[in-house]
């Protein structure tokens, strides 16, 4: 057997050695994708880009994780909470390229956009830190997502409804996973304390932004926040931890991630994420 | 010839192999259309990455039995839940050394957050004892978490309820 590039080889057609093959189905196959009638086709769209890139861009961040966290258990645990985001990202992603008309793949949109296209909101895209930083992050994240996809379970498009219905359960275990890791560290000695409040207050100015109501969101974000706010309450209470006071983190001209405005290391991030895809543009898996 | 349900009861779950797809209620229906014979599963988790070899088994198995002409939809509505799970893959679970799910919580209103491991309804499918402690939430599965029974002190998995 020869292959013209390594790629060739990985993608012949026997994959049976891999154990879920190497042919990656439309996520949305079988599903009526038809627009329902009144629903702006273009808003649907451009509002499922939004919530897929979060998750999206969020997963990559938790995938770095890999390798790096503290414990076994913790290591299988992120690398789910991954998984599961990147699978309503799939989902996210195509049910957009169905509902602008344009049939653009999940692939197309992950793999093929520039930095000022995405829709995420930047706390997605923070990197680095310590442990600490990681689960303020996810926790915040998590609660202020698990809060919106509630909401969506009655969206009038019955996809998006049904994506989040399904993403409702998930993030519900992800969200008790941050939360008990921020009592723990919170509530634990001096030092890990220390690292806890570090990491939410790193996070804070981050914060702001979620709740901002954007003109092409079907969900008032604003009305988000007193649920959110009551989850931190209850969680920062049992893990002795002050609320930050930091202000938000102005955008440019007013516009943030959901504009296309990102920090500075997001590009280093696509960069990584989009790196096979755009070496090698006709490679299949 | 063996009916297009009949065979397509029989495919397996790729990473619960003591499972069918219809005992782990992902299978949810199975018809004839002028000929065609038309599949509906739900996936358990959205990242669930076994639902393409899902589709590759229940295809494979549906044209080896005479049925060339086969198409495999996604549905997703209503959301799987556990409690899908049948009460024979329940025992073929538990028989493998995997507990299986407890009833899935209810909803209704802004979930609750949990700060503390939930009181243990899990007795160990090795010695039957109900002192077991959740190791992790999640484990080499999206379906699954990590559990110890602190009569036999084995590990063993257990069907998370969703």
């Amino acid at each position: 057997m020869s292959f013209d590039n390594v790629y060739e080889s990985l993608t012949e057609e026997n994959d049976a050695r891999w154990a879920f093959g190497t042919g990656f189905e439309d996520p949305l196959s079988g599903v009526d994708t038809s627009v329902p009638s009144g629903v702006d086709g273009a808003a649907l769209a451009a509002y499922c880009l939004m919530l897929g890139d979060d998750a999206l861009v969020f997963s990559h961040r938790l995938q770095e994780w890999c390798t790096n966290a503290p414990e076994l258990e913790d290591e299988v645990a992120i690398a789910n909470i991954a998984l599961d985001l990147l699978g309503q990202a799939r989902l996210l992603l195509a049910r957009a390229g169905k509902a602008d008309g344009s049939d653009r793949s999940e692939d197309s949109f992950a793999f093929q956009r520039a930095e000022n296209e995405f829709r995420n909101v930047r706390l997605a895209e923070l990197g680095g830190g310590h442990f600490g930083h990681l689960i303020a992050r996810l926790f915040v994240f998590s609660t202020w997502r698990l809060a919106l996809l509630q909401r969506l379970v009655s969206s009038v498009d019955p996809v998006l409804a049904a994506i989040a219905d399904k993403g409702v359960k998930e993030v519900t275990y992800h969200r008790d996973y941050a939360a008990q890791w921020l009592v723990r560290l919170g509530d634990g000695t001096p030092l890990s304390h220390e690292r806890m409040q570090e990491g939410l207050d790193a996070v804070w100015p981050y914060v702001g932004e979620l709740f901002r109501t954007h003109p092409l969101e079907l969900v008032d974000a604003a009305s988000l926040r007193p649920e959110f706010d009551a989850v931190l309450d209850q969680a920062l209470a049992a893990a002795t931890l002050v609320l930050p006071t930091a202000g938000e983190l102005a955008g440019v001209s007013g516009r943030t991630g959901r504009d296309g405005v990102h920090t500075e290391s997001f590009g280093f991030l696509l960069a990584e994420l989009q790196s096979v895809a755009r070496a090698m543009p006709d490679a299949k898996w | 010839m063996v009916t297009a349900e009949a065979v397509a009861a029989t495919v397996t779950d790729p990473e619960l192999p003591m499972l069918t797809l219809a005992d782990l209620g992902v299978l949810r229906s199975v018809s004839e259309e002028d000929g065609r014979v038309v599949v509906a599963i739900t996936p358990t988790y959205t990242g669930c990455p076994a639902m393409d070899t899902m589709r590759d088994d229940l295809e494979h198995a549906l044209v080896s039995a005479g049925y060339p002409d086969v198409e495999i939809r996604t549905q997703l509505t209503p959301a799987w839940s556990s409690d899908w799970i049948s009460s024979a893959g329940r025992q073929k679970l538990a028989a493998a050394g995997i507990a299986p799910p407890g009833a899935a919580p209810l909803r209704s209103g802004p979930i609750p957050l949990t700060l503390s491991a939930p009181v243990s309804r899990v007795s160990c499918p090795l010695c039957g004892s109900p002192d077991t402690e959740e190791q992790s939430r999640f484990g080499a599965t999206a379906c699954k978490a990590l559990r110890r029974c602190r009569s036999c002190l084995e590990p063993f998995e257990h069907v998370k309820e969703i």
